[in-house]
């Protein structure tokens, strides 16, 4: 038995009274992470805390760099050297992150990149919850790209959906950005630690001799720094060897589009919401994240009206298919979120019912009864 | 053509299908090439061995894609950070960072300095040519002051930094200025910071005859060479010349060598120490 099964042995069955941010670590612990590379920032910093703990233990590394922008080029540089590697942060951060995570994109480089949302922008309420950087998660980035994104609504789902996390990143290849909140980052509740032969772990998929790291599948195999392959790694467009190649246009044009269809084509794959109470609803509440608690709650208090829920789970790639079908099922779709309506402006695209955003901003998530009463109000039970 | 021995024996190194370099008549980088492979060669380091990191720039394309060697050719100014986490991951890989002045000092400087300060294993070769060379010629960090560029055409106001004393003071274990005219000297300190343990770094002042020379009035390669030949003082000579006399003149030699411990060592030592415990 190796360090790291000896080390997640004394952990499964397990039930830990747990804060959100060191669930996210033994998630990661368990998918295999054994690089870490951050920089303080709040509502974040725990993460970096316990991985500095708990990561020598499984034999892992775990660095505080100089910044964000260092810590996320760590990770890359870790990840191309054989590393399941991690960075956790919030919005300035995250900001900071951008450019590196394009590199990411292009590169094909498997990495989770945790953002605990506060709220913004610029340092704005540093130790408030928000979920104000959804579009920026999609979009922050230069350039045509998709990506992956996941949002836990539970310190349970702190835990499952890291692990989850480090999966896609390592099945498609591309970072994955785990769209935490403040709320949930700071929240302690029951955790429940899986047998370990229940946990499914998806591990990199090598390439063979002669095989191409940079093309010739929508999800090419990877070959890691010092095989002796003499991997040409470049943020540049490049062919399927991955050599340099920036002026055809074809190069372009087929990389990128790639780049985009495995994560597209895979949508169904890939994306997972929770759906209650939507069998007979004429209204329904889409919420992910913190929110999707009160949401809930409001949703319970309403029984006896026709009215459903659906969580997202995923972020991104939207789930535009689950989005369409609760379009056509129901007339109206409330959407409560911290912010100004960015998850119910991307419902707006998909839908032909009336989307009424529920926004709150200023670091003071919804009650129940705040979106109950908005909701009663407007439906006019 | 005619392949001599020599000349065989080095290409081994190259990526045949990019040659020739991109590189501009006259520039300085083809020499760092040169003297980068002859150092390995020299070393007889197997090439598996290398991994060569770069960031954006015209030296950041010495060894990308010139070298036949696992290359990581990241954005502007981070090769460092990219590096350090490739160097945890494989502390016996021998991790070269090749990248320029506006790179690693201007938009990187951060990384070099914290670098240095945490002396990881990693080999840095700052090719130093006073100017942004890829975007046509614009001041640099290491610009002399009073020198016209793109971006100050009526003067360099601001002041150089001298990038070697600043890595010496933030703790690297072997520092080394260079220019391309001093080949010989070159390869040996690149052999030497190449198998020194915790950070080294060589300055490696280059010439751009065409967005640096042509501003200085030196347009070739050759007056280039000949301006750093005529102005170079050794450091064992500037020891005693004051600042007034060294003014304008390049500095090279080996400043400095000693033996701090290195990061991932240490980070091995410790998680050595954490697991026994820990088990135990």
């Amino acid at each position: 038995m190796d360090i790291r099964e000896k080390y997640l042995k004394n952990y499964e069955n397990k039930t830990i009274f747990s804060l959100g941010n060191e669930a996210v670590v033994y998630g990661a612990l368990f998918a295999g992470c054994n690089f870490f590379a951050g920089y303080p920032i709040t509502p974040s910093s725990e993460i970096a805390k316990v991985m500095a703990r708990e990561l020598p233990k499984v034999d892992g590394y775990c660095l505080q760099m100089e910044d964000e922008i260092a810590s996320i080029a760590a990770v890359i540089g870790a990840s191309w050297s054989g590393a399941k590697a991690m960075t956790a942060t919030s919005g300035p951060g995250f900001s900071l992150m951008m450019e590196n995570i394009g590199y990411a994109v292009m590169t094909e480089t498997p990495c989770v990149i945790v953002n605990v949302q506060r709220s913004g922008p610029s340092t704005g309420q540093a130790t408030k919850p928000a979920q104000g950087d959804i579009m920026q998660a999609r979009w922050g980035t230069h350039g045509d790209h998709e990506i992956i994104a996941l949002s836990p609504s539970s310190v349970q789902e702190c835990f499952d959906l890291a692990i989850e996390c480090f999966n896609l990143a390592e099945r498609y290849r591309t970072p994955v950005i785990f769209l935490m909140d403040g709320e949930i980052a700071h929240l302690r509740e029951k955790l429940v630690i899986p047998p370990l032969k229940n946990i499914h772990v998806v591990e990199r998929k090598k390439a063979k001799a002669e095989e191409n790291i940079f093309g010739g599948k929508l999800v090419p195999p990877m070959s890691e720094i010092g095989e002796g392959k003499f991997i040409h790694v470049t943020g540049s467009t490049h062919k399927e060897d991955g050599m340099r190649d920036i002026e055809s246009q074809l190069v372009h044009d087929t990389l990128v589009r790639r780049l985009y269809a495995k994560v597209d084509q895979n949508r169904e794959k890939i994306v997972k919401t929770e759906e209650r109470f939507l069998e007979d609803a004429k209204t329904a509440v889409v919420a992910y994240g913190a929110t999707a608690r009160p949401a809930f709650g409001a949703v319970l208090k309403m029984r006896n009206k026709k009215i459903g829920f659906m969580r997202l789970i995923t972020i991104w790639p939207f789930p535009k298919k689950q989005i369409m079908r609760l379009g056509e099922k129901v007339e109206r779709i409330y959407v409560p979120e911290l912010n100004l309506g960015q998850v119910s402006r991307e419902i707006e695209r998909f839908v032909n019912c009336e989307v009424v955003p529920i926004s709150k901003i200023g670091g003071i998530p919804h009650t129940v009864d705040e979106i109950y009463h908005f909701i009663k109000e407007k439906e006019q039970w | 053509m005619v392949i001599d021995k020599q000349e065989q024996r080095m290409i081994k190194y190259l990526r045949r299908e990019v040659l020739p370099t991109t590189f501009c008549q006259g520039c300085g980088c083809g020499t760092i090439l040169n003297a980068y492979v002859k150092a390995l060669d020299d070393l007889e380091i197997d090439p598996r061995e290398v991994v060569s990191v770069t960031g954006i720039g015209c030296s950041s394309w010495i060894p990308s894609p010139n070298f036949h060697g696992d290359t990581l050719h990241t954005t502007h100014g981070r090769a460092i950070a990219f590096a350090t986490g490739v160097k945890v991951m494989k502390p016996d890989m021998k991790v070269v960072v090749i990248a320029g002045d506006g790179d690693l000092i201007g938009i990187g400087g951060n990384h070099l300095m914290h670098a240095a300060r945490r002396n990881i294993g990693v080999t840095v070769f700052l090719v130093n040519n006073f100017v942004y060379g890829m975007t046509g010629g614009q001041s640099s960090p290491t610009t002399p002051m009073g020198i016209p560029t793109a971006s100050s055409p009526y003067k360099n106001i601001e002041s150089p930094f001298n990038i070697a004393e600043v890595v010496s003071a933030c703790g690297a274990n072997y520092v080394a200025r260079w220019t391309t005219y001093h080949v010989f000297s070159l390869v040996d300190s690149m052999k030497h910071a190449i198998q020194k343990k915790g950070f080294s770094f060589v300055e490696i002042i280059s010439q751009c005859p065409m967005n640096y020379g042509r501003y200085v009035k030196r347009r070739t390669g050759v007056e280039l060479l000949q301006y750093f030949k005529e102005n170079s003082i050794n450091v064992e000579k500037a020891k005693d010349m004051s600042e007034d006399e060294l003014n304008g003149k390049f500095v090279v030699g080996e400043l400095i060598e000693r033996n701090r411990r290195e990061f991932t060592e240490q980070l091995r030592v410790l998680n050595k120490k954490i697991i026994q415990k820990n088990l135990g």
